[in-house]
């Protein structure tokens, strides 16, 4: 059973001034009281996601919903497990794969072939199980001769499309998107699209964070509004 | 759901990066070929650039420190090549969670594996650097001995110590980003205060320059097995403190800031 629970989940993101990382400061600090301390340690913290609860069960389409700076991507992240909370918890139960970046992992001075290599291993397959994701991949993002070379000659369309083509080549139970993809030309496109539905078809639980409400409502069941890292809506769609 | 201690989440890291053998021989080669990339010798340059410092140097400090070139030129060599190993492992620390970002910001991977990365690298590395001894080694040939079979231990001991310097000087660098400065200078001043061009014997009488050198016992620990002779006890029981005692004090700071590495970088 895939899942994804969220219980009184809070994160807070400190701020350090160009100061306030420098060791010069933290001496101060501790060897000063007072003004200069005031100064020297103005550690600002924003709170990020406020005390969240959600729970997301299998077959669940989620749409999170919120302006620049609502805390969408910072809660992909929590589910993801790159930030863990400063309180509450996060439990995710399923093989997660997080389409937050197509470029995980990738470098401008690998080729292609060495670029799906890695990001197979980063992501934990075999070396039979790279193989036999490679063929599909290089296929689908066609760009013939280029695999042998590397990244930084491609241009950035080429580069996503080789990126979106590793990242949906994994089927996962949970997926983890920020904004809806689109890449590359508009040939690609319909073809990247038809390749993200069936990818979509066979995960159990979806969140979509976008700042777009149309995007939401055409891909999701759920959608969650989300304002200053507080859950002010949820609704079905 | 139980609510785990840091210092199990701490060690349960440092066993899931370990257990990513696939994966941090992987990054090692793929960050060396990738330095290499586009010049005609690749990695050999590593080995070039070594050896012509030692090929330099060597001669002219024989001829300071009046010492028989012979003998003087493969101790170098080995010193030399073996400091390499730890000033990279050092350098490399400060940076090993800064350089690693756009990973771990988007996945979750145990921390310890670029740990892990960083010390085979720098092995990888040092396997280079290695020709140059063995070259060192045809035109003057060193004293064949069992203790030869010591220098694997020895190896081994700076790349369990490598990987706490790793974790807590990566961890330190992360959260204060003028530590890294602080290091790459006293380094440099390192390479002069620690017996590398010069015998830990010519301290005559003042021992405490290299006994409280730990520097020193870590090149001692590869470089006398290479040499032929036994590393001191005192080498031993250094080696023996700064590993248990590194160890235990990386574990607590790493237990006690582990979450908080994605919020610093």
């Amino acid at each position: 059973m895939s899942s994804i629970i969220l219980k009184n989940l809070t994160v807070d993101f400190p701020i350090y001034g160009a100061g306030s990382r420098s060791l010069k400061k933290t001496f101060l600090r501790s060897a000063t009281g007072g003004k200069v301390a005031r100064d020297a340690s103005d550690k600002i913290v924003v709170r990020a996601l406020d005390n969240i609860n959600l729970h997301l069960q299998e077959g669940d389409r989620v749409g999170i919903y919120g302006h620049n700076g609502s805390g969408k991507s910072t809660l992909l992240k929590v589910m993801a497990g790159v930030y863990e909370p400063v309180s509450g918890s996060c439990e995710v139960k399923g093989r997660l794969s997080s389409m937050l970046n197509l470029l995980l992992g990738m470098h401008p001075d690998s080729t292609g072939y060495e670029n799906i290599f890695l990001r197979g291993k980063i992501l934990g397959l075999s070396p039979q199980e790279i193989d036999a994701i490679t063929q599909d991949v290089v296929e689908f993002a066609g760009l013939g001769e280029y695999m042998d070379m590397p990244l930084r000659t491609y241009s950035s369309g080429m580069a996503m499309r080789l990126g979106f083509s590793v990242s949906t080549a994994i089927p996962a139970d949970i997926l983890l998107m920020d904004e809806w993809m689109s890449v590359g030309d508009a040939e690609f496109m319909e073809k990247a699209n038809a390749r993200l539905a069936a990818l979509l078809d066979t995960a159990k639980i979806l969140v979509l964070a976008s700042h777009s409400e149309e995007t939401i409502r055409k891909n999701c069941n759920k959608l969650i509004r989300l304002d200053h890292g507080q859950i002010v809506a949820v609704e079905a769609i | 759901m139980v609510i785990q201690s840091p210092l199990r989440l701490a060690f349960a890291d440092l066993f899931a990066g370990f257990m990513r053998y696939d994966l941090w021989p992987s990054l090692a080669w793929q960050e060396i070929r990738r330095r290499y990339r586009r010049s005609t010798l690749g990695p050999l340059w590593l080995t070039i650039s070594t050896g012509a410092f030692i090929m330099g140097l060597g001669p002219l400090y024989g001829k300071l420190f009046h010492q028989d070139l012979s003998s003087y030129l493969p101790y170098v060599a080995i010193s030399f090549v073996l400091w390499a190993l730890l000033s990279g492992i050092i350098t490399d620390a400060c940076n090993v969670f800064v350089a690693e970002e756009s990973i771990f910001k988007q996945i979750k991977l145990p921390f310890t594996l670029f740990c892990f990365s960083l010390v085979t690298r720098n092995l990888i590395i040092l396997g280079h650097n290695a020709v140059i001894i063995l070259l060192v080694f045809l035109v003057y040939p060193p004293p064949l001995s069992a203790n030869l079979l010591l220098v694997p231990v020895g190896l081994f001991l700076v790349a369990i110590n490598g990987l706490w310097v790793a974790l807590s000087l990566g961890l330190l660098c992360t959260r204060f980003r003028d530590i890294s400065q602080i290091v790459s200078s006293v380094l440099q001043l390192s390479m002069f205060v620690t017996p590398v061009m010069w015998h830990a014997g010519m301290v005559g009488r003042h021992t405490w320059i290299v006994d409280y050198n730990p520097l020193y016992h870590f090149l001692e620990i590869v470089r006398a097995p290479l040499y032929g002779t036994l590393p001191s006890q005192t080498t031993w029981i250094a080696i023996a403190i700064i590993t248990v005692l590194g160890w235990s004090g990386t574990m607590l700071v790493f237990a006690k800031y582990r979450s908080r590495i994605p919020y610093w970088v």
